[in-house]
């Protein structure tokens, strides 16, 4: 019934479960036949993960916005002198908290800040330290491989002896963020001065063989290929055959607003929204779980995601900063209600989970 | 709903068969969201192939005091009431003005409130202003609402204030002012204003004197699932008499600012799926339109996959959703619009009012 006769051969292979090639997730970026590219998206995630939709009750904290690496599709990260910049206190950080921890149902947190020029390894870790002993009831999910590459460089540690050091101070996973586009052609033109790819997939590798897990994404829609988001995709991929430890997959359409990168680039449209969301649910045969980040997609791409590939709806967020200085529209928090709404309008089953997917409570009709 | 009928409606809809009540209740339950779109696709590729319609085009909203207070709405407002404007000739003329500026505008679309003083008069003289001002512009103006509206301050029939209008340069109604057909709904959200039985007259009349007219629904209030989509029915029986639809228009509601705010805007997945819905069950009006003013552009766009072949327009200065809280913008460029299409591997036609293309060459 969802036959689409110019593809014919790659439904034959989604649906008896055959690995698509690059070739494939090629002729996929081809087609605009959303409704079938949905079709076989959703009929893949329902048979590995089911109806249910998982969310966060969370909260995100940004320790700094003063980052040295000056990515060009970035409208969060500053100079230390730059208006608007600010490096939280581990009081103040610990504020933040105590702010969301009026929501009684609040279960975890997830930490991701700039690279900022002056603190040690020891201010991020004295600052994990502080939250998790404050808070010891709360997950803790933080920290990109970016930051883990710089921890590792700044404080002349392995990234094994960073992650252990992060382990010991609470964290109990890591976050998906500074995949960009794995490629080192677009990484030299956006952010020469953070983490390449290389660097990034070995602290998920080590990070996995540790028993840590972490997650993956994609910021696309600036100045990559096709070819590049495939390529990519396929990384990761790859990646995941041999470790086995990314949780989700969280697609970041660049969103081009007070960025460098943003006087260049128009903002991806909903249909390339969806269409990517489809093929990554495809092309990550040996994923499990695709997030739908409603802080970036906004809410109502998010919703019809559920229908493209994705089973995560990310979280009640608390209070979003690094996207919103991209000139985000989405609200900066959704309540929990209203999460389960939507997620029940599209005919599925919200379940809150902590930071490794256990669910917490789940909200059966 | 039993599995049966579940599976008797989907095979109807995959085969493009016509749907009734129950099999478009036994689709709204399933809620299978994709299975719709691709058989509202196949049915948008009946009817329009790869086409995707928009046209260049202005709205003006001559005032926004009004005598019904309908519950659902935030533009009205009474009379004295600071933000209440009424449009005169002088104002009228500046507009038309920029308006003549506009590379091949078609149509000028005119909605307006119920005013409590103005006459009859004054709308066909405005009428007459444009026709004058642009007498090579479709004029689409007055929803059915404002037509029964007018017969009651003439107290001259529907047929005899449509003639005098189709007589002054009117050539076609919007279909607005439908909502949701059903006269418990009415009673609820807009009991001051035209009933079911008046809104049909009014347009099976239009049809008749070959006033051609859209038709439109606000959903996602009050209504219960089985009265929203008994209401396309009634459309598409009304259209099997007639012909007389050229589109249909859907309206999500807007509760900010109206009395109806306590209720929430129903979700993106609602309107993909009243979408498709719509484009399957109205089998006889040929193009769906997704208003991408209510909607907001990326979900219009998107509409695209799920049965829609109409985009609307260009739009000058849109008062009446904006009044509820819209954060479209109020105006897009015609270069714009296309480049949406295409990215939808789709094809743009420029349309005059009645759908006919504008050869490309004239572009």
């Amino acid at each position: 019934m969802y036959c689409n006769a110019e593809y014919q051969d790659i439904e034959e292979k989604i649906l008896s479960g055959k690995r698509l090639s690059k070739e494939d997730g090629l002729r996929l970026f081809d087609c605009n036949d959303l409704s079938w590219l949905g079709n076989m998206a959703d009929i893949v995630r329902k048979c590995k993960c089911g109806d249910i939709v998982y969310y966060n009750v969370n909260c995100h904290v940004n320790l700094t916005n003063m980052c040295t690496s000056k990515c060009k599709f970035c409208a969060f990260g500053r100079d230390k002198d730059a208006k608007g910049a600010y490096a939280m206190s581990p009081e103040e950080a610990i504020a933040v908290v105590e702010d969301a921890m009026q929501d009684p149902d609040l279960a975890g947190l997830h930490v991701v800040s700039g690279l900022h020029p002056e603190w040690h390894f020891d201010d991020y870790l004295y600052r994990l330290q502080a939250l998790h002993d404050r808070f010891p009831s709360l997950y803790l999910k933080g920290f990109t491989g970016v930051e883990i590459t710089h921890f590792a460089k700044i404080s002349g540690l392995s990234v094994a002896e960073v992650l252990s050091k992060l382990k010991n101070a609470g964290l109990q996973a890591i976050a998906g963020g500074g995949a960009e586009i794995l490629c080192d052609r677009v990484r030299q033109e956006l952010c020469p001065e953070k983490a390449t790819a290389k660097e990034w997939l070995e602290v998920a590798r080590v990070a996995h063989g540790m028993g840590i897990k972490s997650n993956a994404s994609m910021l696309y829609g600036h100045i990559e290929t096709m070819e590049e988001r495939v390529d990519h995709l396929l990384k990761l991929r790859e990646l995941q055959d041999e470790t086995g430890g990314f949780q989700t997959f969280i697609c970041f359409p660049f969103l081009p607003k007070n960025t460098e990168l943003g006087k260049q680039v128009q903002q991806t449209s909903m249909w390339d929204d969806l269409k990517t969301m489809a093929i990554s649910r495809l092309m990550l045969d040996n994923f499990t779980n695709i997030k739908a980040y409603w802080v970036m997609l906004t809410v109502p791409v998010a919703q019809l995601a559920l229908s493209f590939g994705a089973n995560d709806i990310d979280g009640t967020v608390h209070k979003e900063t690094i996207l919103h200085d991209a000139g985000a529209t989405s609200p900066t928090a959704l309540s929990e209600d209203y999460i389960i709404r939507i997620v029940r309008e599209a005919g599925r089953i919200p379940a809150s989970c902590d930071c490794n997917f256990n669910i917490i409570r789940r909200f059966d009709q | 709903m039993d599995k049966g009928a579940i599976t008797r409606a989907r095979e109807k809809a995959e085969a493009g068969k016509r749907l009734s009540l129950t099999d478009a209740l036994a689709l709204y339950e399933d809620n299978d969201l994709l299975f719709l779109a691709s058989c509202a696709r196949k049915m948008k590729e009946r009817k329009s192939g790869k086409n995707v319609f928009y046209n260049v085009n202005r709205h003006i909203n001559l005032t926004n005091i009004c005598t019904s207070g309908c519950p659902l709405c935030a533009f009205q407002c009474e009379e004295g009431d600071g933000r209440g404007f009424v449009l005169e000739t002088e104002d009228i003329a500046k507009i038309l003005q920029e308006a003549q500026s506009v590379p091949r505008l078609g149509e000028v679309h005119i909605v307006s409130a119920l005013h409590p003083t103005k006459d009859f008069n004054y709308y066909l003289n405005v009428i007459r202003q444009v026709k004058q001002a642009l007498p090579d512009v479709d004029i689409k103006a007055f929803t059915p609402v404002e037509i029964v509206h007018f017969s009651q301050l003439t107290g001259k029939s529907i047929r005899e204030v449509l003639t005098i209008l189709q007589e002054v340069g009117l050539s076609s109604l919007p279909g607005g002012g439908a909502e949701i057909l059903s006269d418990r709904v009415r009673q609820i959200i807009c009991p001051q204003k035209a009933t079911a039985a008046q809104w049909i007259e009014t347009i099976k009349t239009a049809h008749g004197l070959g006033i051609r007219t859209n038709c439109t629904m606000m959903y996602g209030h009050i209504e219960t699932i089985e009265e929203r989509l008994q209401h396309l029915i009634t459309l598409r029986d009304i259209q099997d008499e007639t012909g007389g639809f050229q589109a249909f228009v859907s309206f999500p509601f807007h509760p900010a600012n109206t009395e109806l705010s306590h209720l929430k805007r129903v979700g993106s997945w609602e309107d993909m799926k009243m979408m498709a819905l719509s484009r399957l069950i109205l089998d006889n009006v040929d193009h769906i339109k997704a208003f991408w003013i209510m909607l907001t552009m990326p979900i219009a766009q998107l509409a695209l996959g799920f049965g829609a072949d109409d985009l609307d327009g260009t739009i000058g200065e849109e008062k009446i959703i904006h009044a509820a809280g819209a954060k479209t913008n109020t105006g897009i460029t015609r270069s714009k619009l296309r480049k949406l299409i295409v990215e939808a591997g789709l094809e743009p036609v420029e349309r005059d009012t009645f759908y006919r293309p504008i050869e490309e060459g004239m572009l």
